[in-house]
Order: C-alpha cells, then sequence, then structure tokens
C-alpha cells in the first residue's frame, strides 16, 4: 500500500470512450516508454515520488543552511538541536495528522498539552513520583491527555458538535484548568529520575528524538498497515458510505479524538523533559504549527487522506527555517513574513509534484 | 487484517459509562492534585515612612482593573495590588477581573464611571486602547492612576507610574559593559534574547540596551526573540546556542522565559557566558545565590501596588509625605536597578515566584 492511502485511489478513471486510432497509436507509445522506465515511475508514484516536492523543500532549506552558515549549520550538534527543537511540536502534529485525516480539525492540541504539564509537574505528583516513581508522571500526563481527547471525542461523535467548536472549547478550557491548577506558574520540575530520562541520550541520539522517531513509526503502521488507518481514512473521505459500508463511525471519531490526546501527553511529558517545567504557557499556538505541519506534508484539510512522512518532513521543514533564521540572527518580523511565504512555497511545490507523480 | 469483518464492540453507552467513569476519576485526581506550597504566612506588616499619610483617613472606593494575570510577573503585579489595597482600612476596593481584550476591559473602566469611584487605577492591555476611556474618566473627574503601560495622551491620567523599560536596557547593557572591563575581554560576543518583538517596551528594552553598550564601543552579535513563556524561551536560547559557539555575556529581557533559556543552556551543556536576566523572579534569585546567574535587572511588580496607594492620596486630597510639593507628582519612572550575587538577599523578599 502507498504511504498516502485514499480509499479510491489506485484506478485511474476508466476511459469513457473508446479511443480513436490517432490517440491509440500514442498510447502505445507512451506505454513503451513508459515500460523502459517503469521501475522509475513505479518509484515516482510510490511515497517517494509523492514526496519529493518535501524533500526538495527541505533540501532548500538545508542547502541555504550549509551555503549560508558552512561553519554553524552542518554540524551534529546543530542537527540534534533542530531535532530535538521538531520532536515534541512533532508528535503533536503526527497525532493531528490522524485527526485531519478524519475530516476533524482539532484546535486543542497546544492547551492540553499545557494542561497535562502542568498536572504532572504538580507539587503532588512530582512528590509521588519521588516517593514511588517517575513513572507515576508519565502515567499523569497520558491520562489527562487521553481524558480531554476523550471528552473531545465524545463531544463530536455523540454529541453532534463541530469538531473546531468542540475543540475550541477545549483549547479555553484546558488552558484555564492548567492556570488555576499552576496559580499561573512555572513548575519546576525537580524529579531527576524523569530528567535524567528524557534528557539522556541513547547512541548519541538524544531520548527526545528517539521518541518522536518511535511515534512516527508507530503512527505509520498504524495509518497505512491496519485496519484502524484505513477506517480512518474512510470516514475522513465520506463518513457516511464509511457508516454504510459498517463501520461504527461515531466510536471510530471518538478514539481518534483520544489518539490525539494521547499524542499531546507524549508531547507535555517531551516538553517538561526539555524545559524542565510545566506551565500553562505551553504549546501557545501549537494547533497553528501543527496544522501548518500536517499540510505542509500533503494531507488533505477536508480529511480522506493522510501521511505520516509528509507531516515529519513538514515538522522538518519549520524546524529547520527557524535554524537557519536564527543562526543568520533575522529579526522575527522577517522570519514570519519568510515563514508564511514558505509556508505556501512548500504546500504548493508539494501539490504539483504530487499530481504529477501518481494524482492526489 | 485488512478484510476484517465488523467487530462485536462495546455498545456506544457502554463506552459513554466508560468515558464517563474515566472523566470523574480525573477529577478525583484533580482533588488530590494540590500545588499548595508551604503557606507563607504573614510577611510582616510593612510600615510605610512615618507620617501622617498611612493613618485612617477618608474612605474612598478604588477601582483596579489589568491584564489577565497570564505569567509570574502579570500575577504578582496583580496581588500585590489586592494585598496593598487590603492594608488599609480606608481603601474600598473595586477589583475587575484582568483581562487582555480591550474592549472589555473599556468596559469594565465604564463601569467605575457610572459606579463613581473616587479614583480608577488602571494597567490597560494596550496603552493607546484606553486612552479615550481613560479621558472620559478624568472628565468625568475621577482620577486615573496609569500604570506600567503609558496612555497616549497626558489627559487620560491624573498620575502615572511606570517601570523603566529603557532603564532596564540600559542598566543591563552598563553592567555587561562593567563585566568586559572586569574580566578583560577582548572582543566579546554579546547575545539578547528578547521578549515579544511588537511590543514598544520590548525595544525599548534592547535600544536601551544597545545604546549602554555603545557607550562602551561594544554591540549586540546575536539577537534572538522569544515570547514570555518558558518554551519559546527554550526554543530561541537553543537556536541561539548554535547560531553562536562562543558567547561571553547574555542578557535575557524576562526571568519569566528565562526558565526555558536556562533549560536550554543546562541542555547544551553550556556556561561560558555571563547570564544577565530581567524582571527580578524568585528563581533568577536563587541561581544568583546559588552561581548559576551573574545578575538580573529589575523591573519591580509592585507598580500597581504603589498605584493603589498614590490613588488613596490622590481621592484624599494628600500629598506624598516624603515630597515638600503637596500634590502627588504627575509621573513617577521606577528605577531598574542590578541585582547582582552582592545584593541579592536585599531584593529577595520583593521577588515574585514565576
Amino acid at each position: 500500500m502507498s504511504e498516502r492511502t485514499t480509499p479510491e485511489s489506485g484506478q485511474p478513471a476508466a476511459p469513457t470512450a473508446p479511443p480513436s486510432e490517432d490517440e491509440h497509436a500514442r498510447l502505445e507509445s507512451a506505454a513503451e516508454a513508459g515500460g523502459t522506465q517503469s521501475a522509475l515511475r513505479r518509484l515516482m508514484s510510490g511515497s517517494a515520488g509523492r514526496n519529493l516536492g518535501l524533500v526538495l523543500a527541505l533540501l532548500i532549506v538545508v542547502v541555504i543552511g550549509v551555503a549560508t552558515a558552512p561553519d554553524r549549520f552542518p554540524t551534529v550538534d546543530n542537527t540534534l538541536t533542530i531535532l530535538r527543537f521538531a520532536s515534541a511540536l512533532g508528535v503533536v502534529s503526527i497525532g493531528m495528522t490522524f485527526v485531519i485525516a478524519a475530516g476533524h480539525i482539532d484546535l486543542s492540541v497546544g492547551a492540553i498539552m499545557a494542561l497535562a504539564s502542568v498536572w504532572a509537574t504538580t507539587l503532588a505528583s512530582q512528590r509521588m513520583a519521588e516517593d514511588f516513581h517517575w513513572v507515576t508522571m508519565v502515567i499523569t500526563a497520558l491520562a489527562v491527555g487521553a481524558s480531554c481527547g476523550l471528552i473531545n471525542g465524545i463531544l463530536v461523535a455523540y454529541g453532534r458538535m463541530a469538531s473546531f467548536i468542540v475543540t475550541l472549547a477545549m483549547l479555553v478550557g484546558a488552558r484555564g484548568l492548567a492556570e488555576m491548577i499552576s496559580g499561573k506558574r512555572n513548575q519546576i520540575a525537580e524529579v531527576q529520575g524523569f530528567l535524567d530520562f528524557f534528557g539522556g541520550e541513547v547512541f548519541g541520539l538524544p531520548v527526545l528524538v528517539i521518541i518522536f522517531a518511535l511515534v512516527a513509526a508507530a503512527a505509520w503502521v498504524l495509518l497505512n498497515r491496519t485496519t484502524f488507518g484505513r477506517r480512518t481514512l474512510a470516514v475522513g473521505g465520506n463518513a457516511e458510505a464509511a457508516r454504510l459500508a459498517g463501520i461504527r463511525v461515531k466510536r471510530h471519531t471518538m478514539v481518534v479524538f483520544a489518539l490525539v490526546g494521547v499524542a499531546c501527553g507524549i508531547a507535555a511529558l517531551m516538553m517538561v523533559a526539555r524545559t524542565t517545567t510545566g506551565t500553562s504557557t505551553h504549546g501557545m499556538l501549537w494547533e497553528l504549527e501543527a496544522i501548518a505541519a500536517v499540510v505542509i506534508g500533503g494531507t488533505l484539510l477536508s480529511g480522506g487522506r493522510g501521511t505520516i512522512v509528509g507531516t515529519v518532513f513538514g515538522v522538518l521543514i519549520l524546524a529547520t527555517l527557524t535554524n537557519v533564521f536564527t543562526l543568520h540572527n533575522l529579526d522575527t518580523s522577517t522570519q514570519a513574513v519568510a515563514k508564511g511565504a514558505i509556508i505556501v512555497v512548500a504546500v504548493l511545490l508539494q501539490q504539483r509534484v504530487a499530481a504529477r507523480n501518481g494524482g492526489p | 487484517m485488512l478484510h476484517s469483518t465488523i467487530h462485536r464492540s462495546p455498545s456506544p453507552r457502554r463506552l459513554l459509562i466508560t468515558a464517563g467513569a474515566f472523566a470523574i476519576a480525573t477529577a478525583l485526581v484533580a482533588g488530590c492534585t494540590s500545588n499548595e506550597p508551604a503557606s507563607s504566612d504573614d510577611e510582616g506588616e510593612q510600615q510605610a515612612a512615618g507620617s501622617s499619610n498611612d493613618e485612617m483617613g477618608e474612605e474612598v472606593t478604588i477601582a483596579w482593573s489589568g491584564p489577565e494575570a497570564d505569567h509570574g510577573w502579570l500575577a504578582a503585579i496583580n496581588s500585590s495590588a489586592l494585598d496593598e489595597a487590603e492594608k488599609y482600612d480606608d481603601i474600598n476596593l473595586r477589583a475587575a477581573e484582568g483581562t487582555n481584550d480591550a474592549s472589555l476591559q473599556i468596559q469594565q473602566v465604564e463601569t467605575f464611571i457610572n459606579e463613581g469611584v473616587d479614583a480608577i487605577v488602571l494597567l490597560p492591555t494596550d496603552g493607546a486602547a484606553l486612552t479615550d476611556i481613560a479621558m472620559e474618566a478624568m472628565d468625568a473627574g475621577i482620577p486615573v492612576v496609569n500604570v506600567d503601560r503609558e496612555f497616549s495622551s497626558p489627559f487620560a491620567a491624573r498620575t502615572t507610574i511606570l517601570g523603566d523599560n529603557y532603564g532596564m536596557g540600559v542598566s543591563a547593557g552598563t553592567y555587561a559593559c562593567q563585566l568586559i572591563e572586569e574580566h578583560d575581554i577582548d572582543d566579546p560576543v554579546i547575545a539578547e534574547i528578547a521578549g515579544i518583538d511588537a511590543l514598544p517596551l520590548t525595544q525599548d528594552r534592547s535600544d536601551g540596551f544597545a545604546e549602554a553598550l555603545s557607550n562602551c564601543g561594544e554591540e549586540v552579535d546575536n539577537r534572538v526573540a522569544a515570547e514570555f513563556t518558558v518554551e519559546s524561551g527554550e526554543a530561541e536560547a537553543s537556536n541561539l546556542l548554535q547560531a553562536a559557539p562562543e558567547i561571553d555575556i547574555i542578557w535575557n529581557h524576562d526571568d519569566d522565559q528565562g526558565v526555558g533559556v536556562k533549560a536550554a543552556f543546562d541542555n547544551a551543556g553550556r556556561d561560558e557566558f555571563f547570564f544577565i536576566g530581567g524582571a527580578g523572579s524568585c528563581n533568577a534569585m536563587r541561581w544568583i545565590e546559588d552561581g548559576e546567574m551573574e545578575a538580573t535587572v529589575l523591573y519591580p511588580p509592585t507598580q500597581a501596588a504603589d498605584g493603589i496607594r498614590l490613588a488613596r492620596l490622590i481621592a484624599q486630597g494628600k500629598g506624598m509625605s516624603d515630597l515638600v510639593q503637596v500634590a502627588v507628582p504627575r509621573r513617577i519612572v521606577l528605577d531598574a536597578p542590578v541585582v547582582t550575587a552582592d545584593n541579592v538577599d536585599q531584593h529577595m523578599e520583593r521577588c515574585f515566584e514565576s
């Protein structure tokens, strides 16, 4: 199965009328030419081809980085900085990919992350972690994330409310709750075991980056190789058809939202480790960053199509861009303008290339 | 696996019940997830200068409105204002809920005018946006005390009390120059981590910093702007460290975001530079005590408390007892001193938890 899966894709539309003599000849010669390059074409119409635009976009950013800061950009340290920077947002964006592929939107990801980070770092949570094991902090964050996601999901699926509104309410509510719990303060995480684990490295790779990679791999399998993934895309493509096909659309929608919540819980832990802090201000505007990354990646905003590899590229492009900007000491206004323009260019590039290689 | 048929799965209702139970359990956890630190009982009654000003006077109604206390410094502004009003039996405080919405704050001030309060202490969400309504209050005979973010017209406030953002930059820059001289640093690399760049206060701080640095022939080599949040501070600082492999001095505008900045330093294992902060949070002061931070430049979170005091004096027709002048001055700009290991004890009690 190809990386970008659509329930309807696969077969080109059948010709409506028999082609004329002339056209026959052309088709034959085209087929012949295709035969000689079939391997290449198969590759191009596979996931590599569809993501070519993204690879190109990332490559351009990297080349600019290397060309303009040859001493500082292409170093191991800097690459790890970019990856660490991308990892928490990456996990959130991967969760977002599922929601968007299922035809919904989740505006509450940043707020859920903030709430989970706060909940996991209250004095009570930290004391429990010290008395028992820091895994309690992990469980807390994941449970908070899952619960918020589940509430979103129940309201969207069974309450029949628009996901935009439900998650907007969650955005406001979860951040408010995070402020109440934290007293609007930055809660410093002092549980050494937790910080050592998440801040550590394995074979020179930061644990945060490894978590990002594992989440991405698991999500890829889930979306592309399981019934769950197929159903997600089916629900996103046409909920009514999916229902008629026997998919429990409501239950599925609920689970997808809970899944994003879990992703936010994971991201919250990563953020707490990175900043040694749980605070209600974590993840401000991340919903937009995540949506940008997902859309740059090539997931359809209208649902029915999702790509994990694309999302990972989308996040990497955004993170590398920020890094290159900072290396060049660009002021924030210029950065904002450039970033806006680059998002548009990246999406255009990716759409064009994807359209040429196998169609959307 | 792909062609699996319809699963027998729990009914939606059962799922709902499960979910409900989950939500309730979560709520229960909330109950025991308290975050109460050991309560610091009384901070000792602060006695002002020995004058008759603090004696019980005519009872006055003072209204207070400020932005939403969404970070440590603003939370400290708000709580210190409330605490200050509490200290005076002759103050009847009307505190509005903090908001970041200018139109809501305008409405709050309108309510104050209609109620006919004796004075209004206002920390506007945006100085320009609240100028008109403040002017209306003044026209209605209600003195307005403008705190921190200045109105665009001098007629909109009876008196203005504000921290010195430009002065903060100057203090930080001057201290940086001093460090360069003391440690005899050749061709120093100076970095700056600003707050939200679109705000005039950030621009003022940066201007002051640049101006003071130019006095010793230096300039900022690398500059990034964060958003006053821990997360943005960490993100910007970690990229900044990559941009400059060797740094001598870093000034970070804001100690709230400083927690993230410090985390980035620790993550990267970098400490070759002098780290100067801004605002004066308790975290920063503790780092200074522990030798993990060189200094921080104060931006007092007690301005609104001073605003309440000034409003009381104005409403009661009193002057400031330490001045010869019989009326409260029009404008008070607070000092932005540098806190270092030498004087951190003095400032510790006025720090704010962020």
